[in-house]
């Protein structure tokens, strides 16, 4: 009877928010704000998900060479450029991947980095398993990969234990805008769920997501709505 | 001096790469404001400064990578912080953290920041963080509270959660500083006492986890859906509760005709749509003649501590808004600088950004009144529950059409209850009702055009 007590109080809420398509700049400000708020403890843990339009984000450990091309091609090939405060190197993001941003407060978790990464993989992992595709990690290179290939990166922001940044999965995505960087500082070579012959919905994969995050991280997943108002 | 050192950001990690100072040598710092950043493993991590003071030395340099605990650097602790006295022992001094590693991988409940296993903790601002639903922003001395010795961001935490006096605690570290350990002993014995008079309000007592000790009995197969509450809605209780504990609560209606106010609203309603893109409610107007009533009787927009009555000169209008599962309770400042459109637009505006939970901090603090709106829901009248501090809440109820006696006639009215919730420890009955007969007077003789 104790043992059930327990199990259920260590359900913790998350909220997840689906932000839908929206340009890297604004997302990364929705997601601050939000972190402030996670410090702060008027909000609990928060899972972001979203679609951006093309961009590539350096890290703050990046390296320029592993950009490969100058600011006018990218300008000119219409995607955009950001400098980040996550870890890892440059990344690429863009129609047809499914971003996510957990906000969570690993003090309620675990106090442990490496252990969340490793969670992110293993959501990653469990999730694209549901769809047939077996993905496994890479010793000494954090991602999730299937036959040596990347098909979702990583690079997090940890400040008072209050994680942001994430992960980016390749869904749909047209994996030819990877030519203009070394994806994370890395020659490997990238794939996608569709390039692999798996074509579940981004609903679908969204949910399995979710379905995941809830398992590792004993979340009750919330959508935070507001049904009535003033005005 | 107090060291800095890398600290181990999981178990299974040993060394940790410095990838960026962010002060440089001679840079003065404020405790737990960010100093360094490391990197493990596609993570960065910004660690904050242990203690206040000037970064004196800086022993290792971006780029390398070094076992956890090596010390990076060192601050000279208290100059440009008058309070702090240089002192080693306490817990966040990095010498204490070599021989505690962390905690084993599932404590007990863990009560948030009670493993304190590393130095360079990240630690949580000590800014008030009741500032959720029904905030009661117990206006906080930026510096916390007068003790000698600089405090441990924990004991202050923790002071701050059990509201203790920490005049009231002796303190056996290294020059009298407080320890944990000597809050926890300090709470024991008060503990008992507290328990057996059972009337002081402690407030947050069991943050979120109800004491382990004293589960519920349940039956063996339960016939319920248990469900922990969310942090929103343990806030809220809490509140709520705390509220009923302080105050003297009384309501007292009056009944409103608003059918000059309707048949305003009505005349405009499309045209405002049309011009701002939103419509145009009966809140503005209430919150109008509140905050001209209040002019009248500043008392209202007081608020008591101990034995003194604060007048706020602000007049911070709180307007609490339904959230799916909870409810929060954002501000309008200055109301009294605002017309009918600004306070709608505010209106608008902080509700739509409750909605998207875009709400910053001080948005949801500082309110002197507040008011609230069930009527939007159908409710004829209330009785609401007062936002601590403040000490009065104005009710909305809804504006339906009724047949009244107008000089010895029966006409067809608009009209709404107003109730007022007042802490009769301050204000008495007459002065309520002259009050809300006052914001009744001033919607009922609404003459103001609004466009």
């Amino acid at each position: 009877m104790s043992t059930d007590w327990r199990s259920i109080s260590d359900m913790r809420p998350c909220e997840l928010r689906d932000l839908g398509l929206l340009g890297y700049g604004e997302a990364l400000a929705i997601q601050k704000n939000l972190v402030e708020q996670r410090k702060q403890q008027l909000i609990p843990d928060q899972l972001l998900i979203v679609e951006h339009p093309h961009v590539i984000t350096q890290g703050r450990n990046g390296h320029a060479e592993n950009l490969l091309a100058s600011e006018e091609i990218l300008e000119r090939a219409g995607i955009a450029f950001h400098a980040t405060d996550r870890g890892g190197d440059i990344t690429y993001h863009g129609p047809g991947q499914i971003v996510g941003y957990p906000v969570f407060d690993l003090r309620e978790w675990k106090r442990d980095v490496v252990a969340y990464v490793r969670a992110i993989e293993q959501v990653i992992m469990d999730s694209l398993a549901e769809f047939g595709v077996k993905a496994v990690r890479l010793e000494g290179c954090t991602g999730v990969w299937v036959n040596g290939k990347k098909i979702a990166a990583i690079g997090i922001h940890i400040s008072r234990w209050v994680t942001s940044h994430g992960f980016a999965l390749n869904h749909t995505t047209d994996l030819s805008y990877f030519q203009y960087i070394v994806p994370c500082g890395l020659t490997r070579p990238v794939t996608s769920m569709r390039e692999l012959g798996s074509t579940p919905t981004r609903e679908e994969v969204t949910a399995a997501l979710k379905r995941n995050f809830a398992k590792s991280f004993h979340f009750e997943m919330q959508v935070p709505i507001l049904t009535e108002t003033f005005s | 001096m107090i060291d800095v050192v890398m600290p181990q950001m999981g178990e299974s990690i040993v060394e940790g790469t410095l990838t960026k100072w962010l002060k440089k040598a001679g840079e003065h710092v404020e405790r737990d404001e960010p100093l360094f950043e490391i990197s493990t493993d596609k993570v960065d991590t910004e660690i904050p400064a242990p203690a206040a003071g000037v970064l004196k030395e800086v022993l290792v340099e971006e780029g390398k990578t070094v076992a956890i605990s090596t010390v990076v650097g060192r601050i000279e602790e208290g100059a440009g912080n008058g309070a702090s006295a240089p002192a080693q022992a306490e817990a966040p001094a990095p010498a204490a953290a070599k021989p505690a590693p962390p905690p084993a991988p599932v404590p007990q409940p863990q009560s948030d920041a009670v493993q304190e296993p590393f130095v360079a903790e990240p630690r949580q601002e000590p800014v008030a963080s009741s500032a959720g639903p029904y905030p009661i922003p117990v206006p906080e001395p930026q510096t916390p509270l007068a003790t000698d010795g600089p405090l441990s961001p924990l004991v202050r935490k923790m002071a701050r959660e059990y509201n203790i006096d920490l005049r009231q605690v002796k303190g056996t570290g290294a020059g009298g500083r407080i320890s944990k350990q000597d809050l926890e002993t300090y709470m024991s014995a008060q503990g008992a006492r507290t328990m057996a008079q059972a009337s002081t309000p402690a407030p947050s007592a069991a943050p979120v986890a109800p004491p382990p000790a004293t589960p519920m009995p349940r039956p063996q197969a339960p016939q319920a859906r248990v469900e922990p509450m969310s942090i929103m809605r343990t806030k809220i209780a809490e509140h709520m509760l705390a509220s009923k504990r302080t105050s003297a609560h009384v309501t007292t209606v009056h009944k409103t005709d608003m059918t000059k106010v309707a048949k305003l609203r009505d005349r405009h309603k499309a045209e405002f749509q049309q011009r701002y893109g939103y419509s145009l409610t009966y809140l503005p107007f209430v919150i109008a003649a509140t905050v001209e009533a209040i002019h009248e009787y500043p008392i209202l927009n007081a608020s008591i501590e101990g034995a003194n009555i604060i007048y706020h000169n602000e007049i911070n209008i709180g307007i609490a808004v339904a959230l799916e599962n909870g409810l929060i309770v954002p501000v309008i400042r200055n109301a009294d600088e605002k017309n009918v459109l600004g306070l709608q637009r505010s209106i608008v505006d902080l509700a739509t950004r409750a909605r998207s939970r875009q709400l910053k901090a001080d948005e949801v603090q500082g309110g002197t009144f507040s008011i609230t709106n069930f009527g939007s829901f159908g409710s004829v009248f209330a009785t609401p529950i007062i936002n601590q501090p403040q000490v009065a809440i104005l009710g909305v109820g809804a504006v339906e059409k009724q047949p009244v006696v107008v000089d010895d006639a029966i006409a067809i009215r608009s009209v709404a209850y107003l109730a007022l919730t007042f802490d009769h420890r301050l204000i008495d009955g007459a002065l309520a009702d002259q009050f809300t007969g006052k914001v009744k007077s001033i919607l009922e003789n609404w003459s103001r055009e609004i466009l």
